[in-house]
């Protein structure tokens, strides 16, 4: 009798299931991937090549991801490159993470060089992108060296709502600079986590890239 | 409050504590009687209420047990009629198969012996009559005198003679020959006739066989009938052996179970989508790849049920005959098409094996695109058709989950109340363990108690003495 009453209210369960068809949203993961195309570092575009291909084979069906770039004003829709909520079916998905592959290849090879360095634009593009797609859990990375260089005018001394966000600064390679002075470096890295902190998010960076793993535990 | 506070006497802790000892001390032996009284009568209510628990334990104890004997006996009547109504059925059917044609046997017998007999009858030697002329020729060999005529006659007689005994040798040598045919004959008569009494021989001795049997089983039904502590103890024994053999199959049939889910939970992903989840961790394609194996054990179980093999529904074998076919066919028509969709399943599971394989490949770069297609191109067929196969089997195998199943509900009732018994007797032991224990504590405090006291005690025990010694010369001196 237990038994069939188990088996009574599972079907409801999956009856209520069909009628509502939509995926649970706090279940999905939402990564939202900045990648640095100022001056030198664009010669590190091989290394964020990886890190999204890396991506899109640990990102399930259902899961949001979108690369877009850092460039002198990065706050638009224009600078991102490919963006997809992958379908719930996991042939679908796959097809889809092939197309985004490809759409990454192209974006490589054609990428040039900008002139200045806007993460902080990019950071809130990336907040607004994520909180639109609902995701449970979100997740931005950034691929740069850190180094923001803004353009005359633009203002971007603006706190940042990190809440329920982790944020991974990935291959922050080190300037000429830095060699000279490692504390650069070091405050560099320290004013993006008390930023990231403070706003209420989570900081975490990851330089070796045969350790990437951490971005999806 | 701290140590300071016990200090009354200023700057002396050891007379302050002197002084407080003796107060306790007096306070102690003028509240002796009272003390006492209030430890004993304390524990004393401690030791009877644990008594009177473990006594309401072990009533219990002896309910549970009483009913325990009551179920496995219900039970082993219950398995002991069932092997003995099988073992009628056999004797009905070896006695439908052998006596029901015992007519017919014994026309053939009839037959055959009529037959063996007709054939006896022709077989038997007639001896050849001498030809009646014999005394013609005696008269005309006794006619006087030397007729040429009769010697002419004689010799004519004799040359007929031995043309008639040369004709009748022969014809006694064909009947002979034809006596020797019907013996002939009667051979595969006399052959059959054996063979027909070896397969009664048979039936009979298959009859007698069957009959000890059931003989011993119904000793067995008779000493659970009468309830004997033998036959509990068999019983109980049997019923744990049939719990753990059952437990082991049905954890053998999860893991089955188990592989089966592996089969069809990717699969279900493609038709409920991946990140369709039902509760917070519970996806929907666990949820409705379970359903199904369920659905697959509960169609084997009516199916087993329907065929009489197990009794968990008795409503279904008490069903008539001609429904039951219909639901053994309709049971097994349902179980069959959830085979051929599981074996569907497995087959788009190896093609979605095969999509990930090559968009893994094709993310981690262009030399593991060739070495995964080179992979998934060789031998993917024997996978493919290993995991239809499985999908196929599967079902029917875990269909037979339904033996062990019932004998593992069916022991669970005797192993529960085997635990229980046993809890309940380690509850009653506790109890009176903690009941002896404080009553022993109690004593030990008393003791204690007038330990501290000894002092007063002991002044009091000797004024006692000596008042007493007082009294006695007193009265002495009085007579």
């Amino acid at each position: 009798m237990k038994k069939y009453l188990l088996l009574a209210v599972i079907f409801s369960a999956m009856l209520f299931a069909a009628c509502s068809n939509e995926a649970h949203v706090p279940n999905t993961h939402g990564v939202y991937m900045l990648v640095d195309t100022s001056g030198t570092y664009t010669q590190e575009l091989e290394q964020a090549q990886r890190i999204i291909n890396f991506t899109l084979s640990k990102l399930n069906p259902g899961d949001t991801f979108a690369v877009a770039r850092v460039d002198t004003g990065s706050f638009s829709e224009k600078d991102i490159v490919m963006k997809q909520t992958f379908d719930d079916r996991p042939s679908a998905a796959n097809q889809q993470k092939r197309k985004f592959r490809d759409a990454i290849d192209t974006f490589i090879k054609n990428a040039k060089p900008s002139s200045y360095t806007d993460i902080t634009g990019g950071i809130l593009q990336a907040i607004e992108y994520l909180n639109e797609a609902e995701t449970g859990k979100k997740t931005i990375l950034i691929f740069s060296d850190l180094k923001e260089e803004l353009s005359k005018g633009f203002v971007r001394d603006i706190p940042l709502q990190l809440n329920g966000f982790r944020v991974v600064a990935v291959n922050v390679t080190k300037l000429r600079s830095d060699n000279v002075d490692p504390r650069e470096y070091m405050t560099r890295l320290e004013t993006w986590q008390t930023r990231v902190e403070s706003g209420g998010g989570t900081w975490k960076v990851i330089n070796d890239l045969s350790r990437l793993e951490p971005i999806f535990n | 409050m701290s140590f300071a506070d016990f200090v009354i006497i200023p700057n002396n802790p050891f007379a302050s504590g002197l002084v407080i000892f003796v107060v306790l001390v007096a306070v102690m032996y003028f509240a002796r009687s009272p003390a006492h009284l209030a430890i004993s009568s304390f524990s004393r209510v401690i030791h009877n209420a644990m008594r009177l628990s473990a006594r309401a334990i072990m009533r219990a104890e002896g309910r549970l047990n009483e009913r325990n004997r009551e179920v496995l006996l219900a039970q082993g009547r219950e398995a002991v009629e069932r092997i003995i109504e099988r073992e009628f059925d056999r004797v009905d059917v070896t006695v439908r198969r052998d006596l029901a044609e015992y007519p017919s046997l014994h026309r053939r017998l009839s037959e055959e012996i009529t037959r063996i007999d007709d054939d006896y009858k022709e077989s038997t030697e007639v001896p050849p009559e001498p030809p009646g002329w014999v005394k013609a020729v005696d008269a005309v060999a006794k006619i006087p005198g030397k007729d040429p005529m009769v010697a002419s006659i004689l010799e004519d007689i004799h040359s007929s003679m031995v043309k008639a005994n040369t004709q009748a040798i022969e014809e006694y040598r064909k009947s002979s020959h034809k006596r020797h045919e019907h013996l002939k004959h009667m051979m595969p008569h006399w052959r059959k006739v054996r063979s027909v009494l070896g397969q009664v021989d048979k039936s009979v001795h298959s009859l007698l066989s069957r009959s000890q049997k059931i003989d011993r089983h119904m000793d067995e039904y008779e000493s659970i009938v009468k309830g004997s502590d033998r036959a509990v103890r068999t019983l109980s024994s049997s019923s744990l052996t049939q719990f753990f053999i059952s437990a082991l199959v049905l954890a053998i049939a999860v893991g089955g179970a188990i592989v089966n889910f592996q089969l069809i939970e990717r699969p279900m992903q493609e038709m409920v989508g991946a990140n369709n989840y039902l509760m917070d961790g519970v996806k929907t394609s666990y949820v409705v790849a379970l359903v199904i194996i369920f659905v697959e054990m509960s169609m084997g179980l009516f199916l087993m049920e329907s065929m009489r093999i197990t009794r968990l529904f008795p409503i279904i074998g008490a069903l008539n005959d001609k429904i039951r076919v219909r639901m053994i066919i309709a049971f097994f028509f349902i179980l069959t098409s959830l085979a051929l969709i599981e074996a569907g399943l497995a087959f788009i599971r190896e093609i979605l094996m095969e999509d990930e394989l090559r968009t893994s490949a094709a993310l981690a770069g262009q030399a593991a695109v060739a070495a995964a297609q080179e992979a998934t191109t060789d031998f993917l067929w024997i996978s493919t058709v290993a995991q239809m196969g499985l999908g196929f089997v599967l079902p029917f195998a875990l269909m037979f989950v339904a033996i062990p199943l019932e004998s593992f509900v069916h022991s669970l009732r005797t192993v529960l109340g085997l635990i229980g018994i046993g809890v309940l007797r380690t509850m009653a032991w506790m109890l009176r363990l903690i009941g002896s224990v404080i009553k022993f504590i109690s004593n030990s405090i008393i003791h204690v108690y007038d330990l501290v006291i000894f002092a007063p005690l002991w002044i009091e025990k000797t004024i006692k003495q000596k008042t007493t010694k007082e009294d006695a010369v007193d009265t002495a001196s009085a007579y």
